[in-house]
């Protein structure tokens, strides 16, 4: 057993409490980046709770209360239906972390199975396929997201499904960078060499290892799907009212009695802004810490 | 038959015979229609035998096609032509399960004991997943004890198991590695430069780890390295290799006291000597000048454009691998009579 006297492991952390570690570190680095996070937390629970929080319910109208200023009984004012602005802007909220998890999910899974296959295989397959994303990527979205919308008409799975294919495809440029340096690691060499499978070597090697850009990548793709949706639904496009949703509000009563009634296009306007760039801080620096090579990149 | 256990019958029988193995790579133009544009030809006509139990050293510089042939007896390379005899069965077209079964029976040792150790796993699951690509984790309590085994028989404790790579210091990692390809009990292990990443004082223990447990468990290596008193220390026998060819092949003792080969004869005087005064006055054969690119290798003799004893047939005609005495071969006009 003299051969066992090499230095002694020392650091004994172990996977729980390096999650801790990473928080404490996104505070102490990055305190902007985590006051994004504490929003990005805030419109999670705003949103699943929604109904909850909500005082009035989403089209509960009060004729005799319309176009109020802000006040404690309204904190956001009402609408010119007499809607407690509040609670639409909560529902709104929870409209939006809907279709910003589903479509940013599904972005994700798409752009793991594209970036994976693409980038593990190589050879022709990656070529093929990324000309394809390549002359995909030079499409504007918002041309796509319109036609497709104006021919299945619009609705909450064809926006969900529409945007997660577009960012999804999209972003498996990412992963697949991701991939094809990880691929060359002489571990994924060690389990080919002892007979695993690729399904294995994808599931057990490659996939725990581009965590940290697949973390990235969808944190961005909420911002991302959130001002999407916000702007289908502004253009009429999106979630057909009388569901809120925060680009709806903008566009009809805020837009119309903007003049009346301010609160109307602020309301939704600020949430909108504060939670994308909650969101955006947020994944910049989570970017910065997990995977300093993906900076500068969308 | 591969499974038959090293008895007195097999014992003269090499465990692998390699023969006139060729790894050459096509360097292609275009991207839809691809046109073959040249050939580096790694490894070109390399031949060897390596008995059961005994320690084959492969040195060479950089690109000399060591490691390249190491990567083709593990067909993780194709193989452009030769025989690869594996315990009796020729292995170089292996596809699929044949290539499976072979995989049991031979394993590899990696360099980078940083890069060769997947940093999300555990060293249990490291070490063990050998063990489960061939379906034989299937016993929990068995696993994990075969697990502790073999992690304490490469000097390191089984409680350190659950612990993930980044808690080890690069030796220990050597270790493991070394754990993981003792998993499937193979009778070949192929050791690519393993302790060149090492610190010095580290590479002394983990060469002797690789002795004693050649000496437990009679296994045999292609040891791979280009640090010529660590494989002056491990090896049994020592092929030398320039570019893609195997220049001389003798017996460990007979190589470095009496080097046949110029370049051999280089490469050993390159060793430097501990005691500075015969340093300062040995003599030394002193080769110059780049190896030449894989690409275009000189005709005739590759080494004759370094060699400081190149004669006039050198350039024009190719020297083969002779065998000189039952032990030994070289590739060289000086001693082809």
């Amino acid at each position: 057993m003299t051969l066992a006297i090499d230095i002694p492991a020392t650091s004994a952390r172990t996977e729980r409490s390096g999650v801790i570690h990473f928080v404490v570190r996104l505070f102490r680095e990055k305190p902007l980046g985590a006051a994004g996070g504490v929003i990005f937390v805030l419109f999670l629970l705003c949103g699943i709770f929604a109904d909850v929080l909500a005082p009035y319910g989403m089209n509960q109208i009060s004729p005799r209360n319309r176009l109020l200023a802000p006040s404690w009984a309204y904190p956001f004012g009402t609408d010119n239906l007499g809607r407690d602005m509040l609670s639409r802007c909560l529902y709104g909220a929870q409209i939006s972390v809907i279709i910003a998890f589903a479509a940013a999910s599904l972005a994700t899974i798409v752009s793991i199975v594209i970036g994976i296959l693409t980038g593990y295989l190589g050879g022709k397959i990656d070529l093929v396929t990324q000309r394809f994303v390549d002359a995909w990527m030079s499409f504007p979205d918002l041309i796509i997201l319109l036609v497709v919308v104006s021919v299945l008409g619009p609705g909450l799975p064809q926006i969900i499904g529409t945007l997660g294919l577009l960012l999804g495809i999209a972003g498996s440029r990412i992963i697949r960078s991701a991939v094809v340096s990880v691929r060359e690691n002489m571990y994924v060499h060690a389990a080919q060499s002892i007979g695993a499978s690729t399904g294995r070597i994808l599931w057990r090697h490659i996939l725990p290892n581009i965590m940290p850009p697949i973390i990235v990548l969808f944190t961005t793709r909420i911002g991302t799907v959130i001002l999407a949706e916000s702007s289908l639904s502004f253009l009429g496009l999106g979630v057909p009212p009388p569901t809120p949703t925060w680009g709806g509000m903008l566009s009809g009563s805020g837009r119309t009695f903007m003049f009346q009634g301010p609160w109307l296009a602020l309301a939704p306007g600020l949430c909108l802004t504060v939670v994308v760039y909650a969101t955006n801080v947020f994944g910049d620096a989570l970017r910065d810490l997990l995977d300093p090579r993906m900076r500068g990149s969308r | 038959m591969s499974d038959a256990l090293p008895g007195p019958t097999l014992s003269d029988e090499p465990i692998l015979r390699v023969e006139d193995l060729k790894v050459h790579f096509p360097i292609t133009k275009g991207i839809v229609i691809q046109r073959k544009v040249a050939t580096v030809k790694a490894v070109d006509g390399v031949s060897f035998t390596i008995r059961r139990g005994e320690t084959l050293g492969l040195v060479g510089e950089s690109g000399s096609g060591k490691s390249t042939t190491g990567l083709a007896v593990l067909r993780m390379l194709t193989p452009t032509a030769g025989r690869i005899v594996f315990e009796g069965q020729d292995i170089a077209p292996h596809r699929g399960a044949e290539l499976l079964a072979v995989r049991r029976r031979m394993q590899m040792v990696y360099q980078d004991p940083y890069g060769s150790l997947n940093p999300r796993m555990t060293i249990r699951s490291i070490v063990g997943e050998p063990l489960a690509v061939h379906g034989l984790d299937g016993d929990k309590k068995a696993t994990r004890e075969k697990v502790a085994a073999l992690i304490a028989s490469v000097g390191l404790l089984p409680d350190m198991a659950d612990r993930y790579p980044h808690e080890f210091s690069g030796g220990q990692r050597q270790r493991i590695g070394i754990a993981r390809s003792l998993a499937l009990e193979p009778s070949l292990l192929i050791a690519d430069e393993p302790v060149s990443a090492l610190d010095v004082s580290i590479q002394a223990q983990v060469i002797n780890l690789f002795m004693d447990l050649q000496e437990r468990l009679g296994l045999t290596y292609l040891f791979i390295a280009h640090d010529l008193a660590v494989v002056r220390h491990i090896s049994t026998r020592i092929a030398v290799m320039y570019l893609g060819r195997i220049v001389e092949i003798a017996d460990r003792d007979d190589l470095y006291r009496n080097p046949l080969h110029p370049y051999t004869e280089a490469l050993m005087a390159a060793v430097p000597v501990a005691d500075p005064e015969v340093e300062a006055r040995r003599p030394r054969a002193v080769i110059s000048g780049e190896v030449p690119s894989a690409l275009r290798p000189p005709p005739g003799c590759s080494f004759h454009t370094r060699c400081p004893r190149a004669m006039a047939v050198c350039k024009t005609e190719q020297p083969f691998l002779r065998k000189i005495s039952p032990e030994r071969a070289v590739a060289c006009h000086l001693h082809t009579s």
